[in-house]
């Protein structure tokens, strides 16, 4: 196992180095930051040459890439094109994007491996049905029309019966809040429900199908069987013998999932008006001054490390849980 | 009773995305060699007329194929017919559906009827590109890595991983972001949604190759003298070919998730053409009062996405009854 591991964080590394790279030269090839800079008349050629001179543009790509490695491999990411350091900024939108995603994840893993048992145990009865039409409904919608379906019927209604806003629409917490610890979190929490409810019903309704396949194979396989035939109830063949077995692939789909979606729900961000990491990279691509290369290497590094080591930790589990895999 | 609604029996998707688990379900996939009808086996059932079959029993792939033939059929076929083109001005701005408009108008007097004919054929022909370009690539990839196996398996996949690494959405933004600014075309857009699509077909080839290289017939034919090429296109492909298909299929489904989300982000296709992401980011500022702009093309973007989940469904029961797929 342990050479396997030490095999597989040196690929990462390498594929971490190479993705680096290549968007470095891609995103830097993809626009010029001083655009709106030169495209004002009353700039002097001064004050481009001063800004170019700022963001380091007189260097070729190469040495840029370069100056921006060796910053990078002594924990600095360096300044974005506004100005002002990337790292707080990095950490900052993180947090934010896990205020959405972690609690959604946890809810809808929960609902998806509660539906999938519920699917299995009793397939092709009524409640497996509207469960799983249910399943293929959100699994066929877009986020951006479940969110705006929320955002602007749901909510509206809610916030109307209840007299006052009782659920926010705008932003994961009101500007310049201040107040007790209590209170603060509960106007988070308000902040958060419907981007997380968003989440939650884009994400469950794949992972509950998959549940209920990954057991439905279980239960149709021969040990089950043999329990059920030795005579051991029902109830605990399915805790004890068939769940454990089930569980591994829908914890493994989970784990990656979330990987993915560190980078940011970036639909969901626009939408609810999160500054998280997903519009933390559309910004560094489509807003002023950019494209903003330093910001948008930050985004990749956290992310694609983050990708690499779930992917890793999936095939580690997967493989501590299932003694017949063997990673050579 | 039981095999009337197979519509609940299809598992669906996300599949582990690691190569042990799409090589294990490889190899403990029996895939014979395709029987014409042999001298003790059924007269003139080939597998392919079989899966036909088991495919024609499944009832909710045939409503969804029914659904999608209409929708193509209406998307293409109704424009030459509608009074409105899809960027004409009509003296009405701003109408609720009525007899002259079916769909109502937007602010500016566009016909909301022509321009969803337009945007869903926009639509269906980025993701017919996507399909095609991802499938064949592919295939190619997946199969050249998994029949040669060693350096060009390990060269190829590490490329795979690469390509996977950079999250979907970011690779997306920052190819969408240099294309798009030379021209927002559906060609542009789809071809770079092919660009990053291939990659999960590679590894599903190259799982289903690793195995089926090792079968008897495989052997045989390189035996009596068959090149590389031929016991590849001619063997092993049409043998991969359920799985191919299938994942065909999704890849129409996921092809047009991700463009009409990349045109809702603004990054897709661009004014004055029209998709049905763009559509919907036009009419989700005005959802509540002028609901229809946001209704019409989210209902039609919801039900071809239904209805291409079906029909994926149907074929992966009648094709490849064991196969998982991984989401985008």
């Amino acid at each position: 196992m342990t050479p396997f591991v030490l095999r597989r964080v040196a690929a990462g590394i390498v594929i971490l180095f190479v993705a680096s790279f290549l968007t470095y030269v891609l995103v830097s090839e993809s626009g010029d930051p001083l655009a709106t800079l030169k495209a004002n008349p009353h700039t002097t050629q001064a004050t481009i040459d001063a800004a170019r001179a700022r963001l380091g543009l007189d260097h070729s790509l190469f040495e840029r890439y370069w100056l921006w490695l060796s910053h990078f491999v002594q924990g600095d990411f360096g300044k974005s094109t506004q100005g002002g350091p990337v790292e707080p900024q990095l950490w900052e939108r993180l947090g934010v994007t896990m205020k959405m995603v972690l609690p959604a994840t946890l809810i809808a893993a929960v609902i998806a491996i509660a539906l999938g048992i519920l699917g299995a145990v009793r397939q092709y009865k009524p409640d497996d049905h509207i469960s799983t039409t249910l399943a293929y409904i959100f699994y066929a919608t877009p986020v951006f029309v479940l969110g705006i379906l929320l955002k602007d019927f749901v909510a509206i209604k809610i916030n109307n019966a209840a007299g006052h806003t009782a659920l926010f629409t705008v932003g994961d917490s009101t500007p310049g809040f201040t107040g007790s610890f209590g209170a603060r979190m509960l106007d988070d929490v308000q902040h958060a429900v419907l981007p997380v409810l968003t989440l939650v019903l884009v994400s469950y309704a794949a992972w509950s199908r998959y549940q209920r396949a990954s057991l439905l194979d279980v239960l149709n396989s021969d040990y089950v069987r043999f329990a059920r035939a030795k005579g051991v109830p029902r109830r605990r063949v399915l805790v004890k013998h068939a769940l454990r077995n089930a569980l591994i692939p829908v914890t493994t789909v989970i784990a990656l999932d979330f990987a993915t979606i560190i980078g940011g729900a970036v639909i969901t961000e626009i939408v609810y008006g999160w500054e998280g990491m997903g519009q933390f990279l559309l910004g560094g691509l489509t807003g002023p001054l950019t494209p903003d290369v330093n910001v948008v290497q930050a985004w990749l590094v956290i992310t694609a490390a983050v990708v690499i080591l779930f992917n890793l930790l999936a095939d580690i589990t997967y493989a501590a849980l299932d003694p017949r895999i063997r990673y050579g | 009773m039981a095999n009337v609604t197979g519509s609940s029996e299809p598992q669906r998707d996300v599949g582990a995305s690691f190569g042990t688990a799409a090589t294990e379900y490889a190899a403990d996939r029996a895939v014979g060699a395709p029987s014409e009808g042999g001298p003790d086996g059924v007269a003139g059932r080939s597998q392919l007329s079989l899966a036909f079959r088991r495919f024609l029993h499944h009832r909710m792939a045939l409503v969804g194929l029914t659904i999608f033939v209409l929708l193509v059929a209406t998307a293409f076929i109704a424009p030459h017919f509608w009074k409105w083109g899809y960027a004409d001005i009509t003296p009405e701005f701003a109408t609720s559906p009525d007899a002259a408009h079916p769909f109502g108008t937007d602010t500016i007097g566009h016909d909301l009827f022509a321009q969803v004919l337009i945007a869903t054929q926009t639509s269906l022909k980025t993701a017919f590109i996507v399909t095609v370009i991802a499938t064949i690539l592919g295939t190619v990839i997946g199969a050249v890595a998994g029949y040669y196996g060693k350096l060009a398996d390990a060269a190829l996949m590490r490329f795979t991983d690469l390509v996977l690494t950079v999250p979907l959405l970011a690779l997306l933004l920052v190819l969408a972001n240099i294309l798009s600014k030379q021209s927002g075309n559906y060609l542009y857009i789809a071809i770079i949604i092919a660009a990053v699509f291939w990659t999960y077909l590679a590894r599903l080839v190259r799982g289903t190759f690793l195995s089926l290289r090792e079968h008897d017939y495989v052997l045989a034919a390189r035996a009596i003298g068959a090149r590389d090429r031929r016991v590849i296109f001619r063997h092993m492909i049409p043998n991969a070919m359920g799985p191919i298909v299938v994942n065909a299929t999704l890849t129409v489904a996921n092809a047009i998730l991700i463009e009409s989300a990349l045109s809702f982000l603004g990054l897709g296709i661009q004014p004055p053409e029209v998709s049905l992401g763009s559509l919907i980011n036009n009419g989700q500022g005005a959802a509540t009062t002028e609901w229809w702009l946001f209704a019409f093309p989210s209902g039609v973007l919801v039900l071809i996405i239904l209805a291409v989940n079906f029909v994926g469904d149907g074929l992966r029961d009648a094709l490849d009854p064991r196969q998982t797929r991984v989401r985008a």
